[in-house]
């Protein structure tokens, strides 16, 4: 099982350095988003996700948010009660990895307004959808946030309304998860 | 509050997932999940056709029970129904569920695929986006049989949106990454290089990517792409902050298409251009400058994106390891960092300086920082950087400073977290190994590892020390007197037990000659550990015990007794019953000569790259760690990922040879009976040489021979360094030079001999038109047949080939036929010559015989012609073992009682040639007084007394 697992990840070698998968979870090390740009199957990801969860989980808070995990790097970012989780290969470039955890965490807070765990966990459809805007194949696609945000809004105009408008749906307080906001200056979102 | 309405929310969904989320256990979820997946199937299996946001709406509830970590065995058709929904929202939930949830189910990909195309086709370029982010996200082959030809078209099409640009480009490196082959090359990549031009940058950055993959695969069609490339990193890192709007991100232009533009110009060697070249240097030093000037924000996000670009500039600056002033900048930047207050900085500079350690330009200039690695190995709170201050000092080592870096290291050790150690371990044995001056330092260094991380201590860390003492007699005595002492210890490791063992049973009598470390001692130390051991360590010290027993007669009857206990000779597991119920029968039957024979000392190990090395390269994966020598080369112009193979090439023939059970020291591992033949030898002599008589020499053999000689017309000089120290010995290394290590194993019987000579590549590169032939003077070549069996022309870095040589004693002689090398290392030719140890004496047949048969026969032998003496002065020290060692490694059997003075010592054997046989009397008189010896040969021909005696004076 560990062999079938490095073997597809160290296939990608050859290749250039890519992303191999971003994975975002809560404290509790509940999954919240995860994204694969290397084809493994459910029982590999599984495994993975379960490992890197513990494993950036154990880690203190003033710990360098770079590890070596199997033969990756891990560049990894805590913002509130979200680990934003990255894998990467081997000559890739941690700093700016960090910073396209920053840039997806801003590109999330712009759209839903100050972006809290539960706004992922009810609209997981459009933190996927704002990813592939962003991010594409493992590589950054689009840099800019306004034009990120204009392809979502563009496409938030194409839906015919129905319903109650999405901000007005925000769920009553929940106990297990912090509405605390991702980007606030409260948490350990160092600047 | 969002600026804009998110469109429709489902309502159910949200219902659905609070429900999900109050559930108080996870059984009540599994429970609730169960009811919804029964309703979403009965609505699906309904006869009321669904509307599309009802569809939607379960799509969209399965995928979140999927994403919870569920199975989804259905539904998937009512998602590809979505994708041909006219509504946006409808389509992208559907191409989502396709996205995270796709299999390879044959009838839906053609569904899928139909959707994409007409997706793709539509010309509504948000549609045309989802279509190509499902087929980057998918990336499947049958998408890429489907669309890896269209896919081109739409990205070089002049009247594409650039959102849709983007995501071709991006969709195609995807394609190119799983399946290569299906992606046609063609007149687009010649306009996809000039989207680096492109006014929008974001399609730059998204076409960079796909253009670096293109590159690596194929770099010659790509290498336009380094003048626009370099053109347009300079524009970026002189623009002043604002001109790139909301591409600047703090402060810092363009960050993602810098690192990306970087990472594209390492595809390439530097450019040869000259007014290129020094634009690109500009470019860098401008990066460079940058980091010294004073932040333009406090904020984390400023300073991460303006090191992510000079990071990447290093490791341009790196790869193209051709500026000494700036790979000297990038070091002393680094070193700025090693101290800097964040941690990540910290961290990558250690990982960075790792690289830079390996370029001949920055070597000293990275040594420099050796007191502040050290202490960050000290300091640094968190594991994995002190992970990285290993991995650099570990780079930075060379001679000057391996002792203090071994020295920390060890120290370090001692605190070390437990998931590190044993990569500490395997870098100090490597170290230790490779710079050891003196190689009582090494010793010292290996057993302080034991002591201080025994648990972390591989095999393949005690097998080397072990091949290291075998193999150089210089530190033989040292390391037994070390082991010895370390024994003493009330508790050691098991594995310091093991080599303490192997040592003193092979070399314990080199300091047996002190009381407090006698035989019995010596004996009882290691005994004293036996019962505390695991049954390899118990089967290992069994064989040093009847070692023991040939090395000192005196504790025979000791260790009889000890191997005669019910524990031993009714142990309940069958290796070491077998253990000592073989050595206990061997010990009491055996004459003293036959063990010695048996329980010689073991031959010298065929070097070959450190099996450590291999085990570290196997941990850290191929290509993770260069050799600490080779990578400190040039590796301009590398474009293709070699160096990954050639690690793996390099690692694989000794690991094949680990598994050779002649290279591991051999108690532990095998059963008795095959060390005693691998003592011996590894073929019988008997059945090899038989077939030699019957076996004509090979035509191919003979026209190589033939060739050889016309080209080696002077070989450079011939050594002779080693050849006397094969006498009495039949193994060991004759030859070592830098590049090539030649050693040997020979068996004779009677007038035949057969020499197995192994040739050890000591570099990584490979040696090319290897050959090696013997060539013989011609009156040599009357009195001996030496044949050599081809050797490949190749021997690859770090490996080794053997050679047979066949020989046929016709009458005796006196020369010594030499082998002759040659063989291609980098652009140079080499050539060595090596006198090849093969001396009348090897074809000596031992002759047991009574006192008054010698004495007979040395009367016979009377005529002056006959007899030849010789007086000289002792070399070594006289000890009447090692004499007795010689004389029956001469050949000839050792006579007791036959010599009225017990101190003298008497021989006899007969020489076999094909010709005649000549039989042989020696008489060697000591005189420890005068520190003298008088050596007397008398044999039926004056020639053999003449030379056995030159040969055998030489030896005390």
């Amino acid at each position: 099982m560990r062999n079938t697992v490095s073997t597809s990840l160290t296939n990608q070698k050859l290749q250039c350095p890519t992303m191999q998968f971003m994975l975002l979870f809560s404290r509790q090390g509940k999954l919240r988003l995860q994204k694969w740009y290397v084809p493994l199957s459910d029982k590999e990801k599984k495994k993975i996700t379960r490992e890197l969860v513990q494993t950036v989980l154990a880690r203190k808070p003033k710990m360098c948010s770079f590890l070596e995990w199997r033969d990756l790097k891990i560049v990894y970012k805590r913002y509130a009660s979200l680990y934003f989780c990255c894998a990467i290969e081997d000559q890739d470039n941690e700093l700016i990895t960090l910073e396209i955890i920053h840039r997806y965490v801003e590109l999330l807070d712009k759209y839903f307004g100050s972006v809290c765990e539960l706004d992922i966990i009810f609209n997981f459809e459009k933190a996927y959808f704002i990813l592939d805007e962003f991010l594409l194949g493992g590589e950054a696609q689009e840099t800019s946030k306004k034009n990120v945000l204009k392809a979502i809004e563009q496409a938030d105009l194409l839906q015919e309304i129905r319903g109650v408008p999405l901000y007005l749906q925000k769920p009553p307080e929940d106990l297990q998860v912090s509405r605390e906001d991702l980007l606030s200056n409260t948490t350990n979102n160092r600047t | 509050m969002p600026a804009v309405s998110k469109g429709d929310g489902m309502r159910g969904l949200a219902v659905f997932i609070s429900d999900i989320r109050n559930c108080k256990s996870k059984e009540a979820e599994i429970k609730r999940i169960n009811k919804e997946l029964a309703n979403i199937r009965s609505k699906f299996k309904g006869d009321k056709a669904l509307d599309g946001y009802s569809k939607k709406k379960y799509v969209c509830k399965l995928l979140f029970i999927f994403l919870l970590g569920h199975d989804i065995d259905f539904g998937h058709m009512e998602a590809v129904n979505l994708l041909s929904s006219n509504k946006y929202t409808e389509k992208q939930i559907g191409y989502l569920f396709i996205s995270v949830l796709v299999n390879s189910n044959s009838d839906l990909i053609r569904l899928i695929n139909n959707g994409i195309k007409n997706d793709l086709a539509s010309r509504n370029p948000t549609f045309m986006n989802l279509a190509l982010h499902c087929i980057a996200n998918v990336g499947s082959r049958e998408m890429a049989e489907a669309f890896a030809s269209e896919i081109p078209n739409i990205l070089v099409a002049g009247d594409t949106m650039d959102s849709v640009k983007q995501s071709a480009a991006l969709c195609l490196l995807r394609l190119n990454r799983t399946s290569a082959d299906l992606v046609p090359m063609g007149e687009w990549t010649a306009r996809v290089v000039h989207l680096l031009n492109d006014q929008h940058l974001g399609v730059v950055t998204a076409a960079t990517s796909l253009i670096t993959t293109l590159a690596q695969k194929s770099p010659d069609d790509f290498k336009t792409s380094i003048s626009l490339a370099v053109a347009r990193l300079s524009r970026i890192v002189t623009s002043a902050s604002i001109d790139l709007q909301d591409y600047t991100y703090y402060f810092v232009a363009a960050p993602w298409l810098s690192v990306k533009l970087l990472r594209l110009l390492q595809c390439y060697p530097p450019p040869e251009d000259a007014a290129l070249r020094s634009r690109l240097t500009e470019c860098l030093e401008t990066i460079l400058n940058k980091a010294q000037e004073p932040p333009k924000s406090k904020k984390v996000q400023h300073s991460n994106a303006k090191n992510a670009v000079l990071f990447e500039a290093i490791s341009l600056i790196i790869h193209h390891d051709s500026e000494p002033t700036l790979l000297v900048r990038a070091c002393n930047q680094l070193g700025q960092f090693l101290q800097h207050r964040e941690t990540n900085l910290r961290y990558l500079a250690l990982e960075s300086m790792c690289t830079l350690a390996s370029s001949e330009f920055s070597h000293e200039t990275v040594k420099t920082h050796i007191e502040t690695v050290i202490n960050a190995l000290k300091t640094e709170r968190d594991v994995s950087v002190r992970q990285r201050a290993v991995d650099l000092l570990y780079a930075m080592c060379d001679r000057s400073n391996a002792k203090q870096i071994v020295a920390e290291m060890l120290s370090y050790l001692e605190t070390a977290d437990y998931s590190i150690r044993e990569e500490i371990v395997l870098k100090v044995a490597i170290l230790a190994e490779k710079y050891a001056v003196d190689y009582t330092w090494y010793v010292d260094t290996i057993l302080n590892l034991i002591r201080i991380a025994g648990d972390y201590v591989s095999e393949e860390v005690w097998y080397r020390v072990i091949q290291i003492v075998i193999n150089r007699d210089d530190v033989q005595g040292y390391a037994a007197k070390t082991v010895f002492e370390a024994l003493q210890a009330p508790a050691c490791h098991e594995n310091l037990v093991k080599v303490g063992g192997y040592i003193l049973g092979e070399f314990g009598n080199l300091i047996a000659g002190d009381s407090r470390s006698s035989p019995l001692v010596q004996f009882n130390l290691l005994h004293s550990k036996f019962h505390l051991c695991s049954v390899p360590t118990r089967a290992l010290l069994l064989s040093a015990y009847i070692k023991f027993i040939n090395l000192f007669p005196e504790v025979k009857a000791t260790i009889q007794d000890v191997l005669r206990s019910d524990s031993q000779l009714r142990n309940a597991d069958v290796e070491l019953q077998q253990r000592a119920v073989e050595y206990l029968r061997l010990s009491c039957i055996a004459s003293t000569d036959i063990l010695a024979t048996v329980l010689e000392e073991m031959p010298p190990f065929p070097e070959r790259e450190s099996s450590i090395l291999a085990k570290l390269k196997r941990k850290k994966g191929p290509g993770h760690l260069p050799d600490i020598d080779d990578a400190r080369r040039n590796v301009n112009g590398s474009t293709e990922p070699s160096e990954n193979t050639e690690a793996t090439k390099k690692s694989s023939p000794s690991l094949m040879a680990d598994l050779l059970p002649t290279n591991r020291p051999r108690p532990a591992s095998s059963s008795p009976i095959m060390l005693s033949a691998g003592t011996m030898g590894s073929t019988h002599p008997f059945t090899d040489l038989l077939n030699l008589n019957s076996t004509p020499p090979s035509g191919a053999s003979l026209l190589v021979d033939v060739f050889s000689d016309i080209s080696t017309a002077a070989p450079a000089e011939v050594c002779e360094e080693n050849f006397l120290r094969f006498v009495c010995k039949n193994n060991g290394v004759i030859y070592e030079n830098q590049l090539l290590q030649i050693g040997l194993k020979s068996e004779y019987r009677q007038n035949l001999g057969r020499i197995y000579v192994f040739y050890g590549n000591k570099t990584s590169t490979q040696f090319l038109s290897f050959s090696s032939s013997v060539t013989s003077s011609d009156t040599l070549k009357a009195q001996l047949n030496v044949h050599a069996k081809t050797v490949d022309p190749v021997i690859e870095g770090g490996a080794q080939v053997q050679q047979i040589l066949n020989i046929e004693c016709v009458s005796d002689f006196t020369d010594a036929p030499v082998l002759n090398i040659q063989f291609r290392y980098g652009g140079t030719l080499q050539n060595i010559g090596v006198k090849l140890p093969v001396m009348l004496n090897k074809f000596f047949q031992p002759t047991e015989m009574l006192s008054q048969d010698f004495f007979q026969r040395w009367k016979q032998l009377g005529a002056p012609q006959q007899e030849v003496q010789k007086i000289f002065k002792a070399r070594h020290p006289m000890d009447t073992d090692v004499t007795k060692a010689k004389i029956l490694g001469f050949g000839v059997a050792l006579l007791d009682g036959v010599d009225p003075n017990p101190a003298n010592f008497v021989g006899a054997g007969v020489i076999h040639t094909k010709n005649t046989q000549v039989g042989c009397l020696l008489r060697l008189e000591p005189n420890t007084q005068a520190q003298m010896y008088r050596l007397t040969l008398r044999t039926s021909r004056d020639s053999v007394s003449q030379r056995l005696c030159d040969l055998l004076s030489e030896q005390f």
